[in-house]
């Protein structure tokens, strides 16, 4: 599988990628690690007149931890992701994401800004940036502008990000509290079947703070806010944890793939996320 | 649409070329430079047999565009050990059985050379997660991990005899 001609550039700054996306506007294509990009390109289901990339700009790399806050630069590889002590430390709950998605050489060239601004409802990232409340850092003709992953995505690949914008880094406050990345997938490689991202505080045996966001469950991550508030206040015990799960059941809405039909897709949501609250609990 | 230069540097030999930006770095590697080790399996990012180790990372070179790779260094199994001379990895599978058909063999061996450079001394289960991008059709993957962990106690082995 040859996919179509395309002009290829190789920009050393953002201003520069930019531009070329300015210019080129719609048939220009910005590619990270490629891995989500080059396969849609192969079967000639993206049609790409001009391909900027992006592994020359030194300023899309790198973590940084710092006073509460992380930073992540959007050319960051899931295998950095991992590798990151620091990370690790501050926000474990990326490290236990980063070791579901794909396998070992997808991770070493798949890159977190890739992930979250394809607007792929299979990717992992959108959701757990959505229960995280992460920042987008965007960069356009006209300078820098924030969204909140919440806002971000409008249905399966697009999102609020322009044609001639560039996701340049993601910022998220410092996680408290307990974490955990559940996720059922058919095999190696393989998108979720469904999965949850959940963070919780706990005060004096009561939950104080959660958020609960589920990936491939609907055509844009689900941020399941009153699954999270059906949370708090309890001390998490079974009734409390179904209480959550039939909030996020309201809040999702699978389609039938080959993935399973939609009871199926419902029930292992369920699941996944009984797993994920109880993880998380076990952490706080 | 114009050819694009491209400087590679394979198994420590540099090549110049010219070559479409749409030529994936398998084809690159495989037409134009001669190197047939690293096959085309899936074509899909699934398989892993034309893994290659691109600038220390392993990679499925049927996913990546050789424009991509301009500059970077490259080793395939060509690099790794031949006829002449096989790599402890080469030896290993041969003697444990690590292969029957031998089409997955390149990206095997290929991806568990990254792997035990990365992880001088892993257990079995991280042997099998590590190799999780690669798959065999034939053995069972049994003997696969076998081999791995036996080339890993080699090369230990070895760099314990030379201190």
């Amino acid at each position: 599988m040859i996919p179509g001609n395309f002009e290829y550039y190789r920009p050393e700054s953002v201003s520069d990628a930019v531009k070329l996306l300015a210019q080129h506007g719609d048939e220009a294509r910005a590619i990270a690690g490629g891995h989500s990009l080059i396969p849609m390109m192969k079967l000639r289901m993206a049609e790409v007149g001009h391909l900027v990339d992006l592994q020359a700009i030194g300023d899309l790399k790198g973590i940084s931890v710092d006073g509460g806050m992380i930073t992540v630069g959007a050319m960051t590889t899931q295998h950095e992701l991992i590798a990151s002590e620091a990370l690790a430390k501050a926000a474990p709950i990326i490290r236990e994401a980063s070791l579901q998605i794909a396998d070992p050489q997808v991770r070493y060239v798949g890159t977190i800004g890739g992930n979250v601004a394809n607007g792929d409802p299979g990717n992992d990232m959108p959701g757990l940036m959505q229960c995280l409340d992460a920042t987008f850092v965007l960069a356009g003709p006209n300078g820098t502008r924030e969204v909140a992953a919440r806002d971000f995505y409008e249905a399966a690949y697009f999102t609020a990000r322009e044609d001639d914008e560039l996701l340049v880094s993601i910022r998220f406050a410092t996680p408290k509290g307990g974490y955990a990345y559940e996720k059922q997938k058919r095999k190696i490689g393989d998108y979720a079947t469904a999965a949850a991202a959940v963070l919780i505080e706990k005060n004096a045996g009561k939950v104080s703070a959660a958020s609960i966001a589920m990936t491939n469950l609907s055509d844009t991550p689900v941020y399941c806010q009153e699954a999270a508030e059906a949370l708090l206040g309890t001390a998490t015990g079974n009734p409390d944890i179904e209480a959550a799960v039939t909030a996020m059941k309201a809040a999702i809405d699978p389609q039938e793939d080959n993935r399973g039909p939609v009871e199926f897709k419902q029930h292992v949501a369920g699941v996944i996320l009984r797993r994920a609250i109880e993880r998380a609990v076990s952490r706080a | 649409m114009s050819k694009t230069h491209i400087k590679l540097t394979v198994n420590g030999k540099q090549h110049e070329l010219l070559a479409e930006p749409r030529q994936l770095l398998i084809h690159v590697l495989r037409e134009e430079l001669g190197l047939t080790g690293p096959h085309i399996g899936c074509e899909t990012t699934h398989c892993g047999a034309c893994t290659v180790d691109l600038d220390g990372k392993s990679v499925k070179s049927c996913t990546v565009f050789a424009a991509q790779a301009n500059g970077a260094e490259v080793t395939t199994i060509e690099g790794l050990g031949g006829p002449d001379g096989l790599h402890v990895l080469q030896q290993m599978f041969k003697e444990h059985h690590g292969l029957q058909c031998g089409f997955c063999t390149p990206g095997m061996i290929t991806r568990a050379h990254r792997l035990l450079q990365e992880n001088p001394d892993p257990s079995e289960e991280e042997v099998r997660f590590g190799m999780a991008g690669n798959l065999c059709r034939c053995t069972g993957y049994q003997n696969i991990v076998k081999a791995i962990l036996a080339a890993a106690a080699e090369m230990n082995a070895a760099k314990e005899a030379a201190q």
